[in-house]
């Protein structure tokens, strides 16, 4: 497995995931993409979706199951995801572009209208992405969760921002 | 000679958990630590913990310390910090160094939670200044708030080199690249995932070669390996670096375990020679108990949940709580260690454990 060799999902590898939302899913609106891949014992995210949407029962070690009609799309498993394995992305946001929402536990934090390079799983910079919104409530308890515009075509490849020094 | 029911050595998350467990059912608890401030590793733990919410899952390492050490203080622990136990004699008594005075401890019980120490590894130039252990590094960064370096190259990719690296990233720091040895990533991929997502190389089947520079590190070589762990000549990489932290696991702190005449057995999983212990975290001498790295390199989640088991077991056997209700407790406890040590990460350790407690139970 191409995580194990060196840190990055391959595209088959996510494929096989049960926290990936189906293209279907994807063009219906916000969904959660949970790129959960190796069976830790750990549950957090199911804890906190509001809509029992993630699923790992027991044994704890099982992989997050999306159960993707009753995710809303909310994003409150981001920031719960100790793993910051946990993204939410948004195919219906506009012709062009998608929104992709991803833990960022860096300062300073982007500013809403900022423009940032996007970057892919390696890290690689694959687009430039509008800053459309950055919480940091006291619930996601110092992971803010920060709202990023991209190139619909780059929505399941981005998936961080470059740090700003 | 002062006396007490229970003494407990290192208050990290081990001996933080057994004090208040024994505390709260009544047993009288001197926590000693050699630091001038308890919790051991969990105030350099700035990350969010893995596991379910009974385990603190999703709770950094500060917090749950911070939690521990009310509830210590809350339970009337007595906290003797600035002290080394420097050995252990018969009768349970303690010798310790406080304000450069020695002084004895007599305890009806002992848990030995000193936790571990990190491995080294010598290489050409590995005595230059800006060679470091991930330790120091964290403590350096997380605590004292000083960087040690610009572009730091991190040799091992277990969860602590991967921590580590992700640690210094959000310090301001450049991590050049994590060198693996073996062919596949040590810790959890989501670590890994987390630095290559910010352009971290992550180089399995790779290690350090050399350290060079004149005061201090400037550059560093790495090397690849062969599947016979053979330096493969002409993969030489060279880095400008002014940091090479090792991250290259931990060795149970043992030293009182021995002088006391534990029982021990080598078990390369938990991390070299380790006290042989029960499920009630007993070793074999009677009255002497071990918890957290000391009795097998785990993680601070069972660390605190071997605690616990100690605290309660000491609690029975001094008479503050019945068999039933001692085993109750346990059986939780035993439940949630069996989670934690569950999947591809923990079957190993998980077995070892077992093999551990079978010895002791056959004697």
């Amino acid at each position: 497995m191409t995580l194990e060799k060196n840190g990055v999902l391959s595209l088959e590898e996510l494929a096989e995931l049960p926290g990936m939302p189906s293209k279907e899913r994807l063009e219906q609106g916000p969904v959660a993409v949970i790129e959960c891949a190796q069976e830790i014992p750990c549950n957090p995210c199911e804890e906190a979706c509001p809509s029992g949407a993630i699923q790992v029962g027991e044994p704890i070690t099982n992989l997050p199951v999306l159960i993707e009609d009753k995710c809303t799309g909310c994003g409150l498993c981001i920031a719960a995801c100790p793993g910051q394995a946990i993204f939410v992305v948004d195919m219906t946001y506009s012709d062009k572009e998608a929104i992709v929402q991803l833990p960022y536990e860096f300062l300073p934090l982007p500013e809403k209208g900022e423009t940032i390079d996007g970057l892919d799983r390696e890290g690689q910079r694959i687009c430039t992405a509008r800053v459309v919104k950055v919480l940091n409530p006291k619930k996601f308890d110092r992971t803010p969760v920060v709202t990023i515009a991209v190139p619909k075509g780059c929505a399941m490849a981005v998936r961080d921002i470059a740090i700003r020094r | 000679m002062r006396g007490t029911e229970f003494a407990i050595v290192g208050a990290g998350p081990a001996g933080l958990s057994a004090a208040i467990e024994a505390a709260r059912a009544g047993v009288q608890v001197m926590l000693i630590d050699e630091n001038e401030k308890p919790g051991g590793q969990l105030f350099k733990q700035i990350h969010k913990f893995f596991g379910s919410k009974e385990h603190y899952a999703g709770i950094r390492g500060i917090d749950i310390g911070a939690q521990l050490l009310s509830e210590v203080e809350a339970c009337g622990v007595e906290v003797m910090l600035d002290s080394v136990v420097w050995g252990g004699f018969a009768d349970h008594t303690l010798g310790i160094i406080r304000d450069q005075k020695n002084l004895q401890l007599k305890a009806k019980k002992i848990l030995l939670a000193t936790g571990a120490a990190e491995n080294a590894l010598a290489f050409p130039g590995w005595t230059l200044p800006g060679v470091m252990g991930a330790g120091a590094i964290q403590t350096l960064v997380n605590v004292q708030r000083v960087l040690p370096g610009r572009r730091v190259l991190m040799v091992g990719s277990g969860n602590v080199g991967l921590i580590v690296s992700y640690q210094l990233l959000q310090a301001g720091a450049e991590v050049v690249a994590v060198l693996e040895a073996v062919p596949k990533v040590g810790g959890y991929g989501v670590h890994a995932s987390k630095l290559r997502r910010h352009g971290v190389p992550i180089l399995t089947s790779t290690t350090i070669k050399e350290a060079r520079g004149k005061e201090r590190v400037e550059k560093a070589i790495s090397i690849g390996l062969d599947h016979d762990w053979r330096e493969i000549p002409g993969t030489e990489r060279e880095y400008e670096a002014d940091v090479i932290c090792l991250a290259l696991g931990l060795t149970p702190l043992s030293e009182l375990a021995w002088m006391a005449g534990c029982q021990f057995e080598y078990i390369p999983q938990l991390g070299g020679h380790v006290p042989v212990h029960d499920s009630n975290m007993e070793t074999t001498v009677r009255g002497i108990y071990v918890a957290g790295d000391v009795s097998g390199i785990e993680e601070a989640s069972t660390a605190m949940e071997e605690g616990k088991l100690a605290g309660i077991a000491v609690a029975e056997a001094l008479g503050y709580l019945s068999a039933e209700e001692a085993a109750s407790r346990k059986e939780a406890v035993l439940r949630r260690l069996d989670e934690l040590r569950s999947g591809p990460f923990g079957e190993a350790r998980n077995q070892a454990k077992e093999r551990l407690h079978q010895q002791r139970c056959s004697q």
